[in-house]
């Protein structure tokens, strides 16, 4: 709860969650919103909001391992789940997962607004393929997530990029051309 | 040991700097920062494009829970705040001064658009001022709307402002039509075009935000907002708005998320959350959501032209002559009255050598939101307009369309080329951009592709724009001329700390573009600093001297060489250090990237002994040199730059569903010098994905009672991954001549190449279905009533 706000409704559900391994117990009104829980009370201001229409994908986070769009999901909904938010994908010692590194190394992001839930959907992504994905089932696998500033054109190279990682089937990230 | 640095300076790849907090979710944008006691504003908007104000009730609105605070228009007025100003003021043909009608904070006896500010609701939260705002009960008596131009335009329209006669903000010429008129008479051919260009909604993905803190001891005002300039805005609202001093007023634009175009502009919230904060007493934050972005984020393009070129019996241009009306909205934009003048008529010569130009332009009032500058602003309307009309051209003269482009093009020696509308470009090579266009897409190669998808029952066609554009704005004498109320200089300071690590303080404001990386690049490639040892602060009046802020591609060519200018001041100054330090002469002592030498001798001293002399003036020539070493520069442009290129698009059509598939694009585009060129392929592909929605999908639509039909994400066609084809770019350098870098800009080179080159394509795919021209966006269904038309023709 934010300072200064008040608790106006006599009846304030409670929601137990897992965030990023670690256990919260928050009052919620009945409206609230997963990703306002997250944002205003958790203070994960990692996850946007772009739109209210469940068309942009800033939101997007993993909720038992798969991903969702937290601005569609009732934060009493998201009871007894383990959610993971961008800020709790880089290891503890700050090395950062396969795909964030990807989209540093292949300049896939720009303002960074999108790109917290276009990593979170990108990793759902490659983690249901370990087949592999051609670049044109990454564009279409994208259909959730709206990038205004990129044109997806390196995006989709990162995410070429770290599905290799992620799979095994190289140590190490494949360097971007010069 | 000797360790070679990697190179980080003019010309590398850099991994920018920035992307580590954007990954893990560290950006600070303005929703991300919550201040203490902060309560919640929600702006009530009008539902009716065009309508009086009876009466607004907020008795029941005030008394929900949570509430602190409800204005009305009325309380606004009463409080003496001034109206929302306009930046650029555009004269009429006989001379008199354009109509600038007074833009209210909140709406005061009429609603001019959908979205029109009513009233401002603070609460303890952002649900519960929702709430309150639904309680007011707002009389509104409904008028005729003029959604459309010609609505607004038509003899008896209602006006939407009082005193402003047909809706006609200005009407306004360029170029003389007697001798154009004349050269139409002696010409051989004329080919004319009906186009329009049409209305896009920005959408940069963090919708709008402001936070308002008002300290009620100093009485200084904080505004945390998402903007391109946040000097500009102080500007603009201390003095214009809330009339105060600049210095009670601090604007902070934190990490932006995306802009193009749609931040510049100073808007009503921004001077609500401000004024709001000091009626309440605590801190008041207002958070657009997207359908609200939708109805009061400043819309981009909407023209409607008129054009016609003139030929000689040989396909060489003799005049160009064009008629454009372009829609302003309800309210004039920061710049909207400069968009479609000095950013669009002075850009119709193009890349070729047209002798005579004239063309005017009417702005028109209409009960929609503001249009103003959208990524391009200007210049993807003149290019659409010129590389529509020679397709078009070349088809009627039966000449190809390439060589066409080729026989009108300005030489490459004729650099510097003034043409017949102001501008005059200092460099380019449109003949080499266009010759690497057409090797990379395969030009040649393309009638066997076409054939191959036609075996699938695809129709192939191929498209290209060849076009130059003005950036880097701009010369504040010049620009001071043609009606603008700013100088259009930038501000740069280094300061260099006595360990010799260097902070930039720029007036230019990143969002999105990298700066925090291609600044520092300018700093190692100077200086020497490593750019880890190198921090960009922008975005941040009490930080920052002055800035005009990031629009128009003018970052690198205006505040790139304020940077340069101001290192120059620091190299000179620590020439005189490291001449005393070395007991030189200061004309003998020769500075490259971090080391100042005695010409001639093995005798140096690095950046760092000269920093730490510098701050701890022992051994220092005291009563010649100040201590300290920081140095400012303003730099104001002697002209503006003029990238160019050549884009060509390639698309295929499904006949079933009319679906046009863009299956490949290549950008060849003369940016100047490149400092990064990972961040340059970067921008211009971004820029050709926003010119690829144009084309194909985005259109901005109301119905005729002015409802914004397109006021969604679910009814707004973004592009997405799928939309866009890949994209190849190429660079091909000439530099600007005249700023210090010889940089011209990448940032709106691929918005403003990209559409025609898109619907020149679908044309062409559409060759045999007697298709002269069609209007963006080129969607399934208008291709798919072009199909059936042209198979119910074949039947016939």
């Amino acid at each position: 709860m934010r300072r200064g706000q008040k608790n106006w409704e006599t009846l304030m559900p409670q929601v137990t969650l897992t965030v990023n391994g670690k256990s919260h117990t928050a009052e919620v009104e009945g409206r609230t919103l997963l990703v306002e829980l997250l944002r205003e009370t958790l203070r994960l201001t990692g996850t946007h909001v772009g739109c209210d229409t469940s068309q942009c994908g800033a939101c997007v986070v993993h909720i038992d391992g798969e991903s969702a769009k937290a601005c569609t999901v009732l934060a009493v909904a998201a009871e007894g789940t383990s959610v993971t938010t961008i800020e709790g994908l880089a290891a503890a010692d700050g090395t950062l997962h396969p795909m964030q590194e990807a989209f540093r190394e292949y300049h896939a992001l720009q303002c960074g607004f999108c790109t917290p839930g276009m990593v979170m959907s990108a990793i759902d992504l490659v983690q249901k393929n370990p087949q592999g994905l051609s670049e044109h089932e990454i564009r279409e696998g994208l259909e959730g997530n709206l990038c205004r500033c990129t044109g997806y054109h390196n995006i989709v190279k990162a995410i070429a990029a770290a599905q290799d990682v992620m799979h095994g089937r190289v140590s190490e990230l494949a360097r971007a051309a010069e | 040991m000797n360790v070679v640095a990697p190179f980080e300076g003019i010309g590398a790849s850099l991994r920018r700097k920035e992307d580590s907090r954007f990954l893990q979710g560290h950006g600070n944008y303005v929703d991300d920062m919550d201040r203490p006691g902060q309560v919640c504003a929600w702006i009530l908007r009008s539902p009716h494009a065009h309508a009086l104000l009876r009466s607004v009730d907020v008795a029941v609105a005030r008394a929900m829970p949570g509430v602190v605070g409800v204005f009305t228009g009325a309380d606004t007025q009463a409080a003496g705040l001034g109206g929302i100003p306009c930046g650029w003021q555009i004269h009429n043909k006989d001379g008199s001064p354009m109509a600038e009608p007074p833009h209210p904070v909140l709406a005061h006896e009429r609603v001019r658009h959908v979205g029109d500010p009513v009233a401002l609701v603070i609460a303890e939260t952002r649900a519960q001022a929702r709430d309150a705002a639904e309680a007011i009960n707002v009389d509104y008596e409904t008028l005729e709307p003029s959604v459309t131009m010609a609505q607004a335009l038509r003899p008896g329209a209602t006006p939407i402002h009082e005193g402003v006669a047909g809706n006609l903000c200005y009407d306004w010429h360029i170029g003389d039509k007697a001798i154009v008129d004349a050269a139409f008479a002696a010409a051989q051919k004329v080919v004319g075009l009906d186009l329009t260009n049409n209305r896009l909604v920005p959408n940069a993905m963090e919708p709008r935000a402001a936070v308002g803190e008002f300290d009620r001891y100093s009485g200084d005002y904080t505004l945390y907002t998402t903007s391109q300039n946040p000097h500009v805005i102080r500007l603009l609202m201390s003095a214009h708005v809330l009339k105060l001093p600049e210095s009670k007023v601090r604007v902070v634009a934190p990490d932006v998320g995306g802009g193009f175009g749609s931040k510049i502009y100073h808007y009503a919230e921004e001077a609500l959350v401000c004024w709001g904060s000091a009626q309440v007493k605590r801190p008041v934050k207002w958070v657009a959501d997207r359908t609200e972005a939708f109805m009061s984020d400043a819309h981009g393009r909407d023209h409607v032209s008129r054009a016609e070129f003139a030929f000689d019996a040989q396909g060489k241009i003799l005049a160009l002559r064009v008629a454009t009306q372009a829609n302003m909205g309800a309210y004039l934009s920061t710049f909207a009255p400069c968009v479609p003048t000095y950013l669009y008529a002075t850009l119709l010569a193009g890349c070729y050598a047209t002798p005579v130009i004239y063309a005017e332009v009417k702005a028109v009032f209409t009960n929609t939101v503001p249009v103003d500058a959208y990524r391009g602003a200007g210049r993807p309307e003149a290019t659409y307009l010129l590389e529509r009309l020679m397709d078009v051209s070349a088809r009627e003269l039966g000449i190809d369309r390439v060589e066409l482009r080729r026989r009108n093009f300005i030489a490459v020696d004729a650099f510097p080329y003034q043409t017949p509308v102001a501008l005059q470009y200092d460099s380019g090579d449109y003949q080499t951009t266009l010759a690497a266009g057409l090797e990379t897409a395969d030009w040649d190669g393309f009638e066997t592709r076409r054939a191959e998808a036609a075996r699938r029952g695809k129709l192939r066609g191929i498209g290209i724009s060849t076009y130059v554009e003005a950036c880097g704005i701009a010369p504040s004498a010049v620009v001071g001329s043609l009606g603008a109320r700013a100088g259009l200089y930038e501000v740069g300071t280094i300061r260099v700390h006595p360990t010799g690590s260097v902070t930039v303080l720029t007036g230019a404001h990143s969002h999105g573009q990298g700066h925090e990386t291609t600044f520092a690049q300018l700093v190692a490639d100077k200086l020497g600093v490593p750019t880890a040892q190198v921090d960009i602060v922008h975005g941040d009046t009490a930080k920052v001297p002055f800035g005009m802020g990031t629009y128009g591609s003018r970052s690198m060519a205006v505040g790139g060489s304020a940077m340069m200018k101001a290192m120059d001041k620091i190299i000179a100054k620590g020439k005189r250090i490291a001449a005393h330090l070395m007991e030189a002469s200061v004309e003998d002592i020769e500075f490259d990237r971090g080391t100042f030498r005695v010409a001639g001798t093995d005798k140096t001293k690095a950046l760092v002994d000269i920093s730490v002399a510098a701050y701890v003036p022992h051994n220092y020539p005291i009563d010649e040199i100040e201590p300290g070493l920081e140095e400012t520069a303003f730099y104001d442009p002697k002209n503006f730059t003029y990238p160019g290129g050549c884009h060509i698009a390639e698309v295929e059509i499904d006949t079933d569903t009319g679906h046009v598939a863009m299956v490949n694009f290549t950008a060849v585009d003369d940016v100047g010098r490149v400092i990064n060129p990972m961040i340059v392929e970067g921008q211009v592909q971004g820029g050709v994905a926003q010119g690829i929605g144009q084309a194909l999908m985005e259109a901005c639509l109301y119905d005729d009672q002015g409802q914004l039909v397109s006021g969604s994400m679910m009814d707004y066609a973004m592009p997405r991954a799928e939309d866009i084809a890949p994209v190849s770019v190429a660079t091909h350098v000439t530099l600007c001549t005249h700023n210090p870098l010889g940089v011209k800009g990448c940032g709106e080179v691929g918005a403003i190449g990209s559409p025609p080159a898109v619907i020149n394509a679908v044309v062409d795919a559409l060759r045999d279905y007697g298709v002269r021209h069609l209007d963006m966006p080129a969607t399934a269904p208008k291709i798919f009533a072009i199909i059936q038309g042209g198979q119910k023709l074949a039947a016939e």
